[in-house]
């Protein structure tokens, strides 16, 4: 099995362009008690200081627990994936992070999650400038039912980013550039969102996410609608945004998160069990469940 | 026999015939040794089969007969009238039907029945009890004889669950059909009233005509004036009262429903629409009062304080008494629309940093716009359909005019005047009114074609 998956990290030319040299990853942090006292694996100079720093995060439902004592760090320019079985509070984790849990009735977020050093729910921080910069993908592409400039032009627009006209065009074709949909669309840039593709579908919603220029960016499973070739173009993708965001990707394909990401991090039952470096996690992983979950036994 | 008796006949039939086929069903299965699951169908089918083979031509026969009797009585007795008094026109003909037929049911005393007549009053008892009888006899055998024939039939090829699932599949098609026949029956009704009208008053002038005023002469020898027939002022008033309306039930009923859809929390929204939707149980002729006697007077009030000269009957407040009646309608619906829109797409909105409102202007309406737009619509045509406040609170007096200040009648007013007076039917003033529901109709249909049209094409965005 682990042969198996080495292979596959090896074959996938996707994660091969894009990803940081594993062997200087000299230590990762399966606890994170360890971050005080020891540097993080070194990434990248600029990737060192982390963006969002998660401390003993607790989710409720009402009264039921969905998350349970979270802590880990999200860092600039490095794709994190996070794995696990259904039900296991991977979406409801990442929905903390930009606040959108507040739009669901009856849900507590307790502890600490630090953006930029401000934590995201006291008073200092606005939840509309927030969710700016830390944009979100969703599992079904949910484009607005208008034209396709009208889509990316949305968050531009509600946020003031253009002057002009001109300026918002120009927004709109280099984010379409960036999710590598503006040559299929710039001759029908009016036509309906709702008229294009899943993968296209999906495609805008990223793009449409990138014109607020965000942060970070978080995507909730965002290939289960789609077919592998659109699932491919979506992977490609990221690799080439985790040059410039900070991705955090929930997927249920453990070969996805071996191509795409950089970290793993694996939550059971509302709990994190482990993090480390993808190929760490995917070859020598260090508690049992993870292995278990990862050579298929269970979930 | 009386019809209650056959009514009790044929449920007790239905009963028998299901119990006994089940019964059979199960007897062949043991005296064949056929196991019940190589039958084709269940013992239940069986039984089901039997019992609506049976009773449903029993049902049928039941209503035929109650539908042609009274055609084929009156058929005899004209027939014998016409040979007591050849040569009879044909309304006293019906006259003498009407006091024979009230005579046997023991009206008598109002009419005087000539001796030469008196056989066929007691023919005429004779003809119905007889009819009953044989009805009856018709009833029982045909419901025991063909019982007993599928009896018979009862095996384990017999498909009884196809024939069933078919019976049923028949009988719901029926019920759709009906409805379609009755909306169908109305409809050719008013048209051919409405063909009469349009051969005395021509369709041109009915539909461009600028004058309204249905006074035409009651008798040959009375002295009146020319009846105009011109539909226009009548429709202007419709629109202009409907249009009020739209004005006070647009704004306050989309707004009410993004606050109930968006913004109350669950327990104000669960006291808020429930009372919005009460609003519609109201009963018109209610909101009628409230307009004649109260928005009206006020609606006076105010104006005169601007020296502006208003009639007691004003548009404006039939109209904004018609508004708060279709507020429900519009709220209602927008509410269901808004509802309808999937959280993916509020949450898209949100993801990119909208505020609620920026979310519900920019994404919720543009994306609820169809299902918006259709309910509106069907508020539309409830205000152009609506009688009893404009009855109330409008004027009769056709005015073709713009200010809302001014008194000016609808469609449904005039239908009303113009079918409650002492006139025969072949007025023209009083089949005017059928030439004007028919245009009524037409156009609520219209927009009700319209509105569907628009909330099909909504549904197929989503789905």
């Amino acid at each position: 099995m682990k042969n198996f998956i080495a292979k596959f990290i090896n074959t996938s030319a996707l994660s091969r362009d894009n990803s940081y040299c594993y062997q200087d990853v000299s230590v990762f942090l399966s606890d994170t008690s360890q971050l005080k006292s020891k540097e993080p694996f070194s990434l990248p100079e600029s990737s060192k200081k982390p963006c969002i720093v998660c401390r003993n995060v607790n989710v409720f439902y009402k009264n039921k627990q969905a998350i349970n004592d979270v802590s880990l760090d999200i860092y600039r320019r490095e794709v994190l994936a996070i794995i696990g079985a259904s039900g296991c509070g991977k979406s409801t984790f990442i929905r903390c992070l930009n606040r959108m849990n507040d739009t669901i009735e009856g849900c507590r977020v307790t502890g600490q999650i630090l953006f930029d050093g401000i934590d995201i729910h006291s008073k200092d921080m606005d939840v509309v400038l927030l969710r700016a910069r830390v944009g979100m993908v969703f599992q079904k592409p949910n484009p607005f039912p208008k034209s396709i400039y009208e889509n990316v032009a949305y968050g531009p627009k509600i946020h003031g980013l253009a002057q002009s006209k001109r300026e918002l065009d120009e927004i709109v074709e280099v984010s379409l550039r960036k999710a590598g949909l503006w040559d299929e669309v710039k001759d029908r840039l009016s036509h309906s969102g709702l008229s294009l593709s899943g993968g296209q579908q999906q495609r805008l919603c990223i793009a449409r996410t990138i014109a607020v220029n965000p942060e970070v960016i978080l995507m909730d499973e965002p290939c289960s609608a789609l077919d592998p070739i659109a699932t491919a173009r979506i992977e490609e993708l990221m690799a080439e945004l985790s040059q410039e965001y900070a991705i955090v990707i929930v997927t249920h394909s453990l070969q996805q998160a071996a191509r795409v990401s950089h970290r793993t991090a694996f939550f059971h039952l509302g709990s994190l069990i482990e993090i480390g470096p993808t190929e760490e996690i995917f070859t020598r992983p260090s508690k049992k469940l993870t292995e278990d979950y990862i050579t298929g036994r269970f979930g | 026999m009386s019809v209650t008796f056959l009514g009790i006949f044929i449920l007790f039939l239905f009963s028998a015939a299901y119990s006994f086929g089940v019964k059979r069903a199960l007897a062949i299965s043991r005296e064949n040794s056929v196991p019940i699951r190589d039958f084709n169908s269940l013992p239940s089918y069986h039984g089901a089969y039997i019992a609506l083979q049976a009773t449903l031509p029993c049902i049928i026969i039941l209503f035929l007969w109650f539908a042609l009797e009274p055609v084929v009585i009156s058929h005899i007795l004209r027939i014998n009238l016409q040979k007591i008094f050849p040569g009879i026109p044909n309304n006293e003909l019906s006259l003498w039907l009407y006091k024979i037929k009230a005579a046997a049911t023991g009206e008598s005393s109002f009419f005087k029945i000539d001796e030469s007549v008196r056989p066929l009053v007691s023919m005429y008892i004779t003809l119905k009890h007889s009819s009953r009888w044989i009805l009856s006899g018709v009833v029982i055998v045909v419901g025991l004889a063909s019982a007993a024939f599928l009896f018979q039939r009862i095996s384990p090829q017999l498909k009884a669950r196809h024939r069933v699932e078919a019976i049923i599949t028949g009988l719901l098609g029926a019920c759709g059909v009906f409805a379609i026949f009755v909306t169908l029956s109305i409809v050719v009704s008013v048209l051919f009233e409405s063909v009469r009208f349009f051969r005395n008053v021509p369709l041109w002038e009915f539909l461009t005509g600028t004058q309204w005023n249905p006074h035409i002469a009651m008798r040959p020898d009375q002295v009146a004036t020319e009846g105009y027939f011109g539909a226009i002022p009548v429709f202007a008033g419709t629109f202009l009262i409907s249009f009020i309306a739209l004005l006070v039930a647009v704004p306050i009923g989309l707004f009410a429903a993004i606050f109930t859809s968006e913004y109350a929390p669950p327990k104000l929204r669960a006291i808020i629409k429930p009372v919005l939707e009460i609003l519609a149980g109201i009963p018109t002729v209610v909101y009628g009062f409230f307009a004649a006697l109260f928005v009206g007077p006020f609606v006076r009030a105010i104006a005169e304080q601007f020296q502006l000269e208003v009639a007691s009957e004003s548009a404006l407040a039939a109209g904004l008494v018609m508004g708060i009646m279709i507020i429900p309608f519009v709220s209602s619906l927008s509410d269901d629309a808004m509802s309808a829109v999937p959280l993916s797409l509020r949450e898209g909105a949100y993801a990119l940093g909208a505020t609620k409102s920026e979310m519900i202007k920019r994404v919720l309406i543009p994306a609820a716009l169809p299902g918006i737009a259709g309910g509106m619509l069907l508020a539309v045509s409830r205000a152009i359909g609506e009688t009893m406040i404009v009855v109330m609170a409008a004027s009769l007096r056709a005015k073709l005019t713009l200010n809302p200040l001014d008194a000016v009648t609808t469609v449904t007013v005039q239908i009303v005047s113009l079918l409650t007076g002492d006139i025969e039917f072949d007025n023209p003033k009083t089949l005017s009114a059928f030439a004007l529901g028919l245009a009524l109709f037409v156009m609520t249909f219209l927009l009700n074609l319209f509105a569907f049209l628009i909330v099909k094409k909504y549904r197929e965005q989503y789905e």
